[in-house]
This record gives C-alpha cells, structure tokens and sequence, in this order.
C-alpha cells in the first residue's frame, strides 16, 4: 500500500485527466443523445431513420473500434487535433446511443394523452418535446441514464489506451510496468480512484432523481 | 438420434480439426534451428532436471515484436528472443515443438514468473533493479538501447537533446522504460502514449506524432515492417540489456543459462540466431555483452 502513499500526486493527477475526460464527454454526450433521441420520435421519417441509424451503429461497435476511427481514421483523412479531443469526442459519440435509449424509454414512459393534448393547444412537435414530454419524462430517464454515465466513466480507461495517457487507469499502468511496483495494490488505487468519482455521481443522481419525483 | 450422432461426429471431427490447428503452433525459425542436446543430465531436485524429465517446458515472449518475437500468420514463432529460447531448450534437451510460447506482454512479466504460468521469460526484457527485486535475471544475452524513429524526410530530430526545443510529440507504449526516459526531454504533455508501438508508427505515419521513442531492436522491427517510410536517428541514449527472468532465486538455473549463453556465443549459434531474425535488418552482428553474476 506504501505504493499508493508515495505517489498519491500522481494517482491525483490521474483522477483529473480522466474527471477531465468524463466531464466534457458527459456535456457532449447529453447534447448529442438528447438530440438523436428527438430525431428518433421525430414525425420525419428521414430524421427517425437517421435516429435509428445513428444508435445501430454506435450501440453495436465495440467501443474501443469507435475510438480507433477517431484516432487512426480521422488523422488519415488530414483532419489534426490532439488525443484529448478524438478521445472524448469518440466516447461522446458511443455513449450517445445509450443516452437516446435512455431518453426514448423515458419519452415512450409518459402518456401519450400528454403529447395529444399538447398538440391540441396548438403546440409544434419541438415545443410539445421540449416543453411537456421531456420535463415528464426527467423522471424515469435518470436511473438508467445514471447507469449509463457511470458506465461511461469507467469506459473512459478505453479511451485514454487511445493516445491520451494520464488518466486514472494509464497511471496504474505506469506504475504497475515501468515502476515494477506489485499489481494489487496499484490497480485497487486504480479502483478506489474510479470509485471516488462514481459513488458521488450515484450519489447526485439519486438525489436529482428524488427532487423530480412526484407523488403517485 | 441418426440427426444426433451426425451432429456429435462434425462435433468431434471439427473439434479435431481446431486442435490440430492449435498443436502446431510452434516455430520454424527460417535456416535457424537450435542444437537439441541428447539427454542431458542434470543434477536432481534442480529446475533443469525438472524441465529435461517433462521434456517441455513453457516460455514467455512477445507475439507482436518483428525481429524479437512474432507469431506469423501460420502460427510459427520468429524472432531472436524465440531463437535464444530455442537454445536455451535445446541444452535441456528439448527440441522446439515442445516449447510453449506464451504471449507476455510487458505488463505481465513479473506477474507470470511468479504465479508459474511461465518457466522462464525472454520478452525484450531489460534488467533493472526494480524489477529484480521481484525475478532473477540471467544473461543479457543483447544491449538494446533505446533510440528515436522518425519519417524518412525528417532531419530535424537528430537526437533526444533535438527535442527539448521542439515542438515535436513523442509517441511511446504505456509502462514502458523508454516512456519513462523521455520525460526528461520533453513535457509530458508532448508524450503520446499507447499500448503498442504498432499504434504509435500509425501516429507517425499520419503525422500525430513526429518521433515514435523505444528501444533501437524494437526500432528496428518497426522499420522494416513498413519499408522506405521510417527510419531509426542511430543515436541511442540508454542501456537497455535484455535479460531472461526467471523464479526469484533459482541461481543454478540462472547459472545454466549463462553457461549455455556463453556456449553458444563460442560455437557461432548465438551469431546465427542474430542473422535469422534481427541480423536481417542490422548490419553488425551483436557480440554477446558481459555477463552478470547470478548473485
């Protein structure tokens, strides 16, 4: 355990790179799947299909051939930006799908009396998605959103393999090979470090989800 | 039940087939071939006697290293780490389709030898104290030493001391000791890590990296898998010997080893090892550095 007290400034550091990582993939990932899952119960075939398009593709690729495309791919194509930015935006992209998912079945949860009575005061599909299925749906989308970003924390090791190197698991790593230290100890540094991050995102998922319930 | 008993014969035929698919996974050096010793004796309760009865005896190497250790698309081992695991089982009296080449990846090392999962590790693996804290190391049986890669056009990087100034990324695999060296050159904010170097000559190839950093015999694989687009600056800044480790203590082992390294090295086996693999790229033929003491 000596291991994880001499070099708690790394393991810190670490913890930064990959809340780093999770934090600007967290926002683009709401953004994107918030979206996607609009297209994908939009009245528009051609959004609805582009919707489901979009989820197929990443909810059936392998995480880690995402992030070789964004790495290996991209660049090929003579488009340059640091790892940082192919990483996230490569986990963005994969957790997108899981997050449409998540918000469908929220949407699909609340009573399609809401969307008709929504219509019949005039609203439009966007106002009628935004201003009263989505607040509605809020509800039983966070525990399996929570899953989902939780998820997508731990997946951020996959994406630090890719060039990025720093972040929490890339630490273990370099301590465990390079340093010759003993595995256990470096990698439940490693897993306390991750936990650090997802219990209390549990955590304030639990409570958000407790300040938008509703008396049944 | 006729559909049945058809079943369980493509059953058992196929499961045939994919064994003997497996079973011949074992190497063929091209024009190398370690000498086989004819039972050779050993001294009971040691770990040569054990390995000699068995007759077989399992190694750690690379799979993905050209020039050191490869698996080729046939399942045959190559490379010079197979070709010194060849001699050494050769000396035991084991000919080289009774070795099992484990795949060890650099992480997993000391891990290996100590759980048993492998006999003995010759895997580019250089000697540090670090790491002999935990295995003992017999040989080296090579002097790597680590050195920069760069595109055929580029005369700017000449050397580490080129890039402190620079604003060049530096690619380099995770955990590894050259990573680490680095970081006295530059910032590790212009450090590219990844776990191959394979991934790391794609970072060059594309331009997301302008130098790839390891050892010069790893260097050298790199170079000639991908002919005429890379090549190795000659300007190497570390000592690297490539030790093969083996259970913590185990001194008359270690002390075969050495014996059997330098036995080769005198009748001309350790330069035909080099020839076979490395030697194909590199125009000096190694001699064998000095040995150390098994302590």
């Amino acid at each position: 355990m000596q291991v994880l007290i001499d070099n708690y400034h790394l393991y810190l550091r670490g913890l930064g790179t990959t809340l780093q990582i999770c934090l600007y993939a967290g926002l683009l990932t709401l953004v994107v799947g918030t979206f996607i899952a609009g297209c994908r119960v939009a009245p528009l075939t051609p959004l609805r299909a582009f919707g489901t398009a979009w989820v197929t593709v990443f909810r059936n690729c392998p995480l880690a051939v995402v992030l070789f495309f964004m790495a290996f791919g991209i660049p090929a194509l003579g488009i340059n930006a640091s790892y940082f930015v192919f990483g996230t935006i490569g986990l963005a992209l994969y957790t997108s799908a899981f997050v449409c998912e998540a918000i469908r079945s929220g949407i699909n949860a609340v009573s399609p009396g809401q969307a008709e009575a929504a219509r019949s005061v005039g609203l439009g599909f966007g106002q009628t998605l935004r201003l009263v299925i989505l607040p509605q749906a809020v509800r039983s989308i966070i525990p399996p959103l929570g899953s989902v970003m939780i998820a997508m924390i731990k997946n951020s090791a996959i994406a630090g393999a890719f060039g990025i190197g720093g972040d929490l698991y890339a630490v273990g790593i370099r301590q465990s090979s390079a340093q010759g230290e003993e595995i256990i100890p470096v990698l439940l540094g490693v897993a306390l470090g991750y936990l650090i991050i997802t219990i209390p995102a549990g955590l304030l998922l639990g409570y958000v989800e407790r300040k938008v319930a509703i008396a049944r | 039940m006729r559909n049945g008993k058809l079943t369980a014969a493509a059953i058992a035929a196929s499961t045939g087939l994919l064994l003997s698919a497996c079973g011949s996974g074992s190497s063929s050096e091209e024009g190398f071939s370690a000498p086989v010793a004819e039972n050779p004796s050993f001294e009971q309760g040691t770990t040569m006697a054990e390995y000699a009865d068995s007759g077989e005896i399992t190694i750690g190497t690379k799979k993905d290293q050209p020039l050191f250790g490869l698996e080729n698309l046939n399942g045959e081992m190559q490379g010079f780490d197979v070709a010194i695991g060849e001699i050494i089982a050769g000396k035991l009296g084991i000919p080289a389709d009774k070795i099992n080449w484990k795949e060890t990846p650099s992480k997993n090392r000391e891990l290996y030898i100590e759980q048993g999962k492998v006999d003995m590790v010759v895997a580019t693996y250089t000697i540090n104290d670090k790491r002999a804290e935990r295995v003992t190391f017999a040989g080296p049986y090579y002097e790597a030493g680590q050195d920069l890669m760069v595109k055929q056009s580029n005369d700017s990087i000449t050397g580490p001391e080129s890039l402190r100034d620079s604003e060049a990324k530096v690619c380099s695999a995770r955990g590894s000791t050259p990573s680490e060296r680095i970081r006295e050159y530059i910032d590790p904010s212009r450090l590219v890590l990844f776990d191959t170097y394979s991934k790391c000559a794609d970072a060059l190839r594309n331009g997301q990296a302008q130098a790839v950093t390891t050892d010069n015999s790893i260097l050298m694989g790199l170079v000639s898998e991908n002919e005429n687009q890379f090549k190795v600056v000659g300007n190497t800044f570390s000592e690297e010997p490539y030790g093969i480790g083996i259970t913590k203590g185990d001194t008359k082992f270690c002390q075969f080893i050495n014996d059997s390294l330098r036995t080769a090295a005198e009748n001309g086996t350790y330069q035909e090892a080099w020839n076979s693999s490395a030697g194909k790229v590199s125009e000096k033929t190694p001699e064998l550095p000095e040995l150390q003491s098994c302590g």
